[in-house]
């Protein structure tokens, strides 16, 4: 299959760029390392190294174009085997028939009556273009201004505006008292969250990234999460826990790791993982307003995408619910997060090639909504679940194991997953590349559930 | 101030009952009335006495596994702390959370803590909303030499100098985390002390069984805070009495005449309170032997009430796991 090249961003904050120079032309060679474009925003020059091997097809933005977003395709790369001329995935949608061996559904006439599926009233009012880093900020400031009990710490979120600028105002509209730099001490800062939530308020603790969080998952689990159990009842921990999770990229094995089984595991907390902008804002404001512990996993690569949010100040998203994004009658896919992207490419894919998935959207970890995941087996018969995390013990392996004793006998297929490799996160581009899942393999995944 | 005989009194009142307290819970623990595990403060009750004797109701303190004698000093019910000992439903956490997880938030105490150096961030945020409350409100962080190595003493009294918050660090020495000697495991010969010159805060090492300099060093230290000035360090020297927990068959490898030493009369804090009593003429042996029937009055209604409670129902397991 062509791979599409992206517009890369050079920094976390990027959003777009001109592309000042190509070095490769259609027909060039590349492997990955080769230079192949020279990118410039009102901060740096940068080369843009290849991650992939094959033959250029296609350029498909002129060199000295300015003001390209980050992620827009840029080239279209042939790999080797390929005929030239194969239509990139993108240009697929309409194409392709549905293969021959494309089982029925065989359990249907055993299904209970579907329940319904809606996760939240669907919204018809106006909406607005933000990105996920605006989106985030918005509920911020929102909940702030709705109760002055909400407060925002940790690393650079004040002055700096936040490590990834999620924080871009806070400092301005709502002053030092309620946005606070801390020094580089996570335990130190989360207890402290912890023991504020405790005293009667509502802090929001920003982890650089949830790498760093290792430092403080022991007031993260046995503190916040536990108080409310451990003391009877008396009193718990209102505080959310936010900051980016899973893979950046090219930073290595230390910054580049999820964490969503880690969490998810543990009794006492809640668990949100956004893919767009508009759960991410509903998501982080449900969170503020929980008498909770709850985690918000962010994704760097996703803070700087767009997508329609409602307008207003009172958009909620409930914690719990999962979303269907994409009805189909074949097979379940079930994402998270970044995982999203993967999964929604896939769908596409398949629907050309006659395969029609029903995608579901997590957005909640814990509490898990299997509800949802169960009603949709019982209708595909089939399920893949796709995360970046490790193969073991992650999420889709709970939920595998969940659809296998609650909704055995509506399976047609074993259940897959598509994860990360099982090794920590490897350094150079080519090889961190194989390290992720992609859209092919969940592609592949489905297949297989579907003997196609 | 100066503290007159009838404080002075109850005090001690406060003090035997910690001690009278941990006498019965050990008894119990030992007769398989108490599960798990109980640490027990004997030796140290002057500290916990002493500073909260500085404290307002209003104001948090936390506490460690050994937390009951502060429990105790900050005002928490007895009757509720024995049943949560024994595991039952009318303790203080419904017999979820045993000895090591007592707490009273209507008191400001913020529980005792399983985890060694577990509580001292937490009680640094109670610190911190104190201080955005603006009404001067204080907090202390109960903590001993075993947590004085971990990291989270450092990160808070960096934090708490740099923001100037409202907070006692109370160090309290006995000289032994668990069973590995201070003077082998912290510099400077298991002193202290020293590290508040490093963050450039006051810091003062006392003697943790003479309740006089306990509660002077903390009027003074809560003074500081309630006046915007930031943190004190107290290191409060002392000794427990008792084996690092309650086990039987456990070996105690302090030695012996060590353990013996600390329990003489000039040194053993209730004694020496005692003494001082007397000698001014504010208590006799015969109020003293009252005030002691008295609190093992009370010390046996905890455990009636805590024997008559009943067991947690089994859903009472699914209960409180997540607020409403």
């Amino acid at each position: 299959m062509p791979i599409q090249i992206l517009m890369p961003a050079l920094s976390p904050t990027m959003e777009e760029g001109k592309l000042a120079k190509w070095l490769i032309t259609p027909g060039s060679r590349i492997k990955p390392g080769d230079i192949i474009a020279e990118i410039e925003t009102d901060k740096a020059t940068m080369e843009v190294e290849s991650v992939d091997e094959g033959v250029v097809e296609q350029l498909l933005v002129e060199a000295g174009t300015e003001k390209v977003a980050v992620n827009t395709p840029i080239a279209i790369v042939r790999q080797d085997g390929e005929a030239a001329g194969t239509p990139a995935p993108a240009a697929k949608a309409n194409g392709g028939t549905a293969p021959a061996a494309t089982p029925q559904p065989a359990a249907a006439a055993a299904a209970p009556p579907a329940r319904s599926v809606a996760a939240e009233p669907a919204y018809a009012g106006e909406t607005i273009t933000l990105t996920m880093r605006e989106a985030l900020r918005d509920a911020m400031a929102e909940e702030m201004r709705r109760d002055k009990d909400v407060f925002l710490m940790g690393e650079e979120v004040a002055q700096y505006q936040g490590a990834y600028k999620v924080s871009q105002g806070l400092l301005d509209e709502f002053g030092p008292k309620r946005v606070i730099d801390t020094p580089i001490t996570e335990q130190g800062f989360a207890g402290i969250g912890v023991g504020a939530a405790m005293a009667g308020l509502k802090p929001i603790v920003e982890f650089m990234t949830w790498n760093f969080a290792m430092q403080a998952i022991d007031q993260i689990i046995n503190s916040a999460a536990k108080t409310l159990y451990m003391s009877g009842g008396q009193m718990g921990s209102p505080i959310v826990f936010r900051g980016p999770n899973g893979a950046a990229a090219r930073v290595a094995a230390q910054h580049s790791q999820c964490f969503s089984a880690w969490y998810a595991h543990i009794p006492g907390l809640k668990v949100v993982a956004p893919s767009n902008p508009a759960d991410a804002k509903g998501l982080l404001k449900a969170a503020i307003r929980d008498p909770n512990p709850v985690l918000v996993l962010e994704n760097e690569l996703l803070y700087g995408t767009s997508g329609p949010v409602p307008k207003g100040d009172d958009w909620l998203v409930p914690i719990g619910k999962a979303k269907i994004v994409r009805e189909g009658r074949h097979c379940t896919v079930v994402s998270f997060a970044r995982g999203m992207t993967y999964a929604n490419a896939a769908a596409e894919t398949l629907a050309a090639e006659g395969i029609e998935c029903e995608v579901i959207d997590l957005r909640s970890l814990r509490p898990l909504d299997m509800e949802t995941i169960l009603a949709s087996v019982r209708k595909t018969n089939r399920i893949v679940t796709v995360e970046e995390a490790w193969p073991v013990c992650s999420v889709g392996s709970e939920i595998c194991a969940q659809v296998a004793i609650q909704a055995f006998d509506y399976l047609d297929a074993p259940p897959a997953k598509v994860n990360g490799v099982d090794v920590p996160m490897p350094y150079a581009a080519n090889l961190e590349k194989l390290a992720l899942p992609n859209a092919d393999q969940v592609v592949a995944a489905v297949k297989s559930v579907c003997y196609a | 101030m100066p503290l007159g005989p009838n404080t002075l009194r109850e005090m001690l009142h406060t003090m035997q009952t910690i001690r009278r307290f941990e006498e019965r819970a050990s008894a119990d623990y030992h007769a398989g009335k108490i599960y798990g595990v109980v640490h027990c403060y004997i030796g140290e009750e002057a500290i916990a006495v002493g500073v909260c004797g500085a404290l307002r109701d209003g104001d948090q303190i936390i506490s460690t596994h050994r937390g009951h004698g502060h429990c105790i000093a900050k005002g928490a019910d007895l009757d509720r702390m024995m049943a949560e000992l024994y595991g039952r439903r009318d303790g203080y956490c419904k017999g979820k959370g045993g000895s090591m997880h007592i707490a009273d938030f209507e008191k400001g105490m913020l529980g005792a803590n399983g985890i060694v150096a577990g509580g001292i961030s937490i009680v640094t945020g109670a610190a911190l909303a104190a201080k955005l409350d603006g009404k001067g409100g204080v907090a202390v962080s109960f903590f001993g030499d075993g947590a004085s190595a971990a990291g989270p003493i450092h990160e808070c009294m960096n934090i708490a100098a740099a923001w100037k918050l409202p907070i006692i660090y109370v160090c309290e020495n006995n000289q032994y985390a668990a069973q590995t000697p201070a003077s082998t495991t912290i510099a400077r010969q298991g002193e202290i002390v020293h590290r508040a010159a490093g963050y450039g805060i006051p810091g003062v090492a006392i003697d943790g069984n003479d309740i006089f300099a306990v509660h002077a060093a903390a009027e003074e230290a809560v003074a500081r805070a309630r006046a915007g000035e930031g943190p004190t360090l107290i290191e409060a020297r002392t000794y427990r009495w008792r084996a690092h927990t309650e086990r039987a068959g456990q070996p105690d490898y302090r030695p012996k005449d060590e353990i013996e030493g600390w329990k003489s009369p000039d040194r053993d804090p209730i004694a020496r309170l005692v003494a001082h009593l007397k000698r001014d003429g504010h208590l006799t042996d015969a109020e003293f032997e009252a005030m002691d029937r008295q609190v093992l009055d009370a010390i046996e209604r905890s455990c009636a009430f805590a024997e008559k409670s009943p067991f947690p129902a089994p859903d009472d397991a699914l209960d409180d796991v997540f607020a409403a």
